[in-house]
């Protein structure tokens, strides 16, 4: 497939708001049970929740690029019964709204009490705001994923992994986020959010790794013979029927050359993965800000060649209609 | 229920582009607009088509055998294209089974281009919209046209007769009729969408005569004709007669 920029910076923009967001509420669900000291809740969650909604926010204005009819996008809400696409369109701004909600709450100091679990575990109002933000974030990777998983044909993409890498991928780049910051914020956090970032990041490392093994092994469905039905072993196309391009030549290509493609193969793990987690685990003893930024940027930069990849390496069956000029 | 589809005859297609063209000449006029061309007599052109005749080689040479196939939206009864539109733009109709566009819901997503394994849709770079083979909708109703002409702008176009349109629902349509007997079938029948428009095979048109067919057995000439003259060494009634 070809990568479209809009797309590449939306999933990657929004994936690392969605993470942001997990690693505040994480933050704050472990302050509530005393296991990390207590935040404050103007700064840290509010800030917090801004710079999420930014990223969240840039990632919406990214996407308008990849529409010919912007001014339509309203309708894409419009068949969530049947189109993941239109489930994220709707899933997407109610997560942002409802991470404005929380950052506002938090920004207000507004946290009355609302409830109690057996007398024992106090619920108020930013926790149950969080909560749902959260299963909206989890819903939003869950919908963005299954965009690409669900297209059978693309088999490079319809495999569970696609959801798994999605959301791990962003959760990753979000608690390096945090943990950029917590530590610009000056909160003892970011040797939290840096210990979490390193774990998320090697998982997600693991999953993506696997996703690949099982591309490389990939056998293709479709085959010349089942393209046009002639039960033959040697096929070869003579002609695509016209010199000129055509939305067909330049929509499932990536139109680079292959030593390109396949240096991108090798880049973006190192980049995504490898160099994050070194450079996170040796910023964790200065706890320096800039070494912590290098990271988020250098994993930032690895996640928008991850995702190059990820549409490059998808082979669509209509290209056994359009192999010669 | 019924379901209009082409039915392309692959033994008589000889590769010709007609359909194209008269395709390209319909749906530019029409009333849904123009399918737009960019740069058409300058270096790099490009343009929307709704309709591909394509050439394929099979064998080995010189055991070879060229096969010309047209390639347009196939119209599927599975078609996996309409339930990923997030607009609901691209609907199939319930009367008859066409796959179709509503250019003005459609924001240009692309994703049903990519949901479909044929590459039968095309985004028109000037309207923004996915524009795909209407099956020649505002022409097949059209009461204004003479009803031999109530078709779609391609079948009218080939030389040689290699598409047929028809319901494929109808066990007594032509085009039923043609799947039936001369085993057409279904491209990428692996991934279950089910295309309505079919295919023909190529087809071997033999004809085995026998040495004894070349020559009439029974050919009155056999009693009538002058006999050959016998061989010098052989007895003739010339010889009795020699006194």
């Amino acid at each position: 497939m070809h990568p479209a920029f809009s797309v590449i910076f939306l999933t990657t923009l929004i994936g690392a708001g969605q993470g942001l967001f997990l690693a505040l509420y994480t933050g704050q669900l472990y302050s509530v049970f005393n296991l990390v000291p207590g935040q404050s809740s103007h700064t840290f969650y509010g800030y917090g929740s801004l710079l999420a909604l930014i990223f969240l926010v840039l990632g919406l204005i990214s996407s308008v690029f990849h529409l010919g009819r912007p001014e339509r996008a309203w309708r894409s809400a419009a068949m969530w019964r049947t189109s993941w696409l239109s489930r994220e369109v709707i899933v997407l701004p109610a997560f942002m709204g409802m991470t404005f909600l929380y950052g506002v709450a938090h920004f207000m100091d507004y946290n009355p009490m609302l409830f109690s679990i057996s007398d024992v575990f106090n619920v108020n109002l930013t926790l149950l705001l969080g909560a749902m933000a959260t299963a909206l974030a989890f819903l939003l990777f869950l919908c963005t994923g299954m965009i690409y998983a669900c297209i059978k044909f693309l088999q490079e993409w319809a495999t569970p992994l696609t959801v798994l890498n999605y959301t791990l991928l962003g959760a990753a780049s979000g608690f390096t986020l945090a943990t950029v910051f917590a530590s610009y914020a000056g909160i003892q956090l970011a040797h939290f959010y840096a210990g979490w970032a390193i774990i998320l990041t090697s998982i997600a490392f693991v999953t993506r790794m696997a996703s690949l093994v099982r591309n490389s092994r990939i056998k293709p469905k479709s085959t010349m013979s089942s393209a046009i039905g002639i039960r033959h072993t040697k096929i070869q196309q003579k002609s695509r029927g016209f010199m000129a391009g055509s939305f067909n030549t330049r929509e499932y290509f990536h139109n680079m050359p292959s030593i390109w493609f396949k240096s991108i193969k090798w880049v973006f793990p190192v980049l995504t993965f490898v160099l994050p987690v070194i450079i996170l685990s040796s910023g964790m003893e200065s706890n320096s800000f800039a070494i912590y930024a290098f990271a988020f940027v250098i994993q930032y930069v690895g996640l928008i060649a991850e995702r190059w990849f990820f549409f490059a390496q998808a082979n669509h069956p209509q290209n056994l209609y359009y192999q010669t000029i | 229920m019924k379901q209009l589809a082409l039915v392309i005859d692959l033994n008589v297609c000889v590769g010709c582009h007609a359909c194209v063209t008269s395709c390209k000449e319909w749906n530019t006029s029409g009333t849904a607009g123009s399918m737009s061309d960019f740069n058409p007599y300058d270096e790099d052109p490009t343009g929307t088509f709704f309709n591909r005749v394509q050439t394929f080689e099979i064998g080995e040479y010189p055991k070879t055998e060229t096969v010309h196939f047209p390639k347009s939206c196939l119209h599927c009864e599975e078609p996996p294209c309409v339930p990923v539109c997030p607009t609901g733009a691209s609907y199939k109709r319930e009367e008859d089974g066409i796959v179709l566009v509503d250019y003005d819901k459609c924001i240009g997503c692309k994703y049903c281009s990519w949901a479909c394994p044929y590459g039968a849709r095309e985004l028109d770079q000037e309207q923004k919209v996915m524009k795909k083979c209407t099956l020649c909708v505002d022409r097949i109703y059209d009461e204004s046209l003479p009803e031999a002409e109530r078709k779609p702008a391609c079948v009218l176009a080939c030389p040689t007769s290699a598409r047929l349109f028809g319901d494929v629902k109808d066990p007594d349509s032509v085009v039923s009729e043609n799947i039936r007997e001369n085993g057409g079938y279904q491209l990428m029948p692996e991934w279950g969408t089910k295309p309505a428009n079919h295919y023909l095979p190529r087809r071997k048109t033999r004809m085995t005569i026998h040495e004894d067919e070349l020559t009439r057995i029974d050919n009155p000439l056999n009693k009538e004709r002058q006999l050959p003259m016998p061989d010098e060494d052989e007895q003739t009634l010339d010889d009795v007669m020699s006194w």
